[in-house]
């Protein structure tokens, strides 16, 4: 299907679901499960959304939407457990 | 009905008969007493239900009209200098989106030295905005051009903004006989904005979207294709225009003398001074010419090539300098006329920061090039002499 040029880059509301956003960041976060807390410090600092905390039985722990992630390391920032690491993504290796 | 009036009043009276929903401005010299006598007029009711609304900056102006023109109101505004630098984030946004708002730029110096004076360099900033530009000379020009700038900015070919471009002060301030519109007629020509698409609270939009790599540069070329487009909008409305009021301002450009081997070029006010001059240089049975530029973007290159057929040499008078070339109207000239024609350009920068520009330097500077006593190239004319010194 040819691409739709909107007049004046108009689009509809959802757009953000087909634009994602991830592939902005150099870095991603990565969370050590065992050391999460699930504080949810690191889901209320994000500036993006792109942190929930999950139960998974006992366990609670921080699910990264890398999605839409951009690499800010606010996360890995203020987390009380230093559970979180920034990783340089591959393609950015030399 | 003719009346002498000053050039703000002839344009809040032409704007006021475009019926436009909104109007957002902050005061700048000299463009104030035009927003001036929009108060007024809103605050003495004879603005129908169009809204006044008083920004804190030229920013806030800009951006009340993008939010206003998305909801598909017809939208004024007036600015220049300074302002017309800090409306400049909004208003590329404004032609990104494709907003006709129409604004009136009362050409004034851009800082610094501070002046309040006039010259071009304002709106020549805006030169790669995607705004359409046309330079007026006098106050009826500028009075006749306001509805026409709706109609063209407004036109689904185009929809771009639109910015009228008339000496500050110079015509701003000038008392000259003006044909004042009625309504009848501004309503004849100029329908209600009826806009493609718009915001609305049920139906919401995002307008100007986020639009990575894979996707800009589509936009940019449409854009590209409106402003292409707006050439021949622009003339077909020039024509309607001088059937319905009389009055025939010619297209994009304006040549007087097809039998030139001197062509003189001049954009805005200062074309009445060139035109006397030139008319007596040919009294006198020189070869010289005038062609009044009036449409800056889109460039009528087609036109001036046409206009510029037999002329051996340019001359190139201008309120602006490009820092580190030249003239930016002689650039445009040498670019349309690149594998065409090969006349001589002289571009000659004048009466910056209200700096006055004598009759007898245009002769001078026309006869110079004629005797060919100066090379072609850059120059700025009418400047005393100084010494460069740190305090």
């Amino acid at each position: 299907m040819k691409m739709r040029i909107t007049l004046g880059a108009i689009s509809k509301p959802l757009s953000s679901l087909k634009i994602k956003t991830g592939d902005w960041g150099a870095e991603y976060p990565i969370v050590d499960k065992k050391k999460c807390t699930g504080c949810k410090e690191c889901e209320i600092f994000c500036p993006d959304l792109c942190i929930t905390v999950v139960k998974e039985g006992d366990d609670k722990f921080a699910v990264v939407n890398y999605d839409y992630c951009k690499g800010c390391g606010i996360c890995a920032s203020v987390c009380p457990a230093e559970a979180i690491k920034m990783e340089l993504k591959d393609i950015y290796k030399v | 009905m003719m009346k002498v009036v000053r050039g703000f009043h002839a344009v809040a009276h032409s704007v006021k008969l475009c019926k436009p929903n909104v109007i957002c401005a902050y005061p700048i010299t000299p463009q104030t007493e035009i927003v001036e006598r929009l108060a007024e007029m809103y605050a003495n009711g004879e603005l129908g239900s169009c809204e006044y609304i008083t920004a804190e900056s030229e920013f806030g102006a800009a951006s009340i009209l993008v939010g206003a023109s998305a909801t598909g109101a017809r939208t004024f505004t007036a600015t220049c200098s300074q302002g017309l630098a800090l409306m400049s984030e909004v208003l590329i946004n404004a032609a990104g989106m494709r907003l006709p708002i129409v604004l009136v730029n009362t050409n004034r110096a851009l800082s610094a030295p501070l002046s309040i004076w006039n010259d071009h360099q304002d709106s020549m900033l805006m030169r790669d905005a995607g705004i359409i530009q046309v330079y007026v000379e006098n106050n009826q020009e500028v009075h006749d051009m306001i509805p026409q700038a709706f109609k063209v900015a407004e036109n689904r070919d185009v929809m771009l903004p639109f910015m009228i471009c008339m000496d500050g002060f110079k015509l701003t301030h000038a008392y000259e006989p003006v044909d004042l519109l009625d309504q009848e007629t501004v309503d004849a020509f100029l329908p209600p904005y009826d806009p493609p698409v718009k915001l609305t609270v049920n139906d919401p939009l995002t307008f100007g979207c986020y639009a990575p790599p894979q996707y800009y540069m589509e936009f940019r070329v449409v854009m590209q294709n409106a402003m292409m487009r707006a050439k021949k909008v622009m003339q077909d409305v020039f024509k309607e225009w001088a059937e319905a009021t009389g009055r025939d301002w010619g297209g994009h450009v304006v040549n007087y003398h097809d039998d030139a081997e001197v062509v003189v070029v001049t954009m805005g006010s200062l074309t009445g001074l060139v035109r006397d001059v030139v008319e007596e240089m040919r009294g006198n049975g020189k070869k010289v010419g005038l062609l009044k530029l009036r449409t800056f973007r889109p460039f009528p290159v087609e036109d001036v090539r046409n206009a510029f057929k037999n002329a051996e040499k340019i001359i190139v008078f201008e309120r602006a300098v490009s820092f580190g070339h030249e003239g930016p109207v002689a650039m445009e000239i040498k670019s349309a006329l690149y594998g065409n024609s090969s006349p001589d350009v002289y571009s000659f920068a004048v009466g910056l920061g209200g700096r006055d520009v004598p009759r007898t330097l245009v002769e001078k500077c026309i006869n110079n090039v004629m005797e060919g006593k100066i090379e072609p190239g850059f120059r700025f004319e009418g400047v005393k002499p100084f010494e460069e010194v740190i305090v």
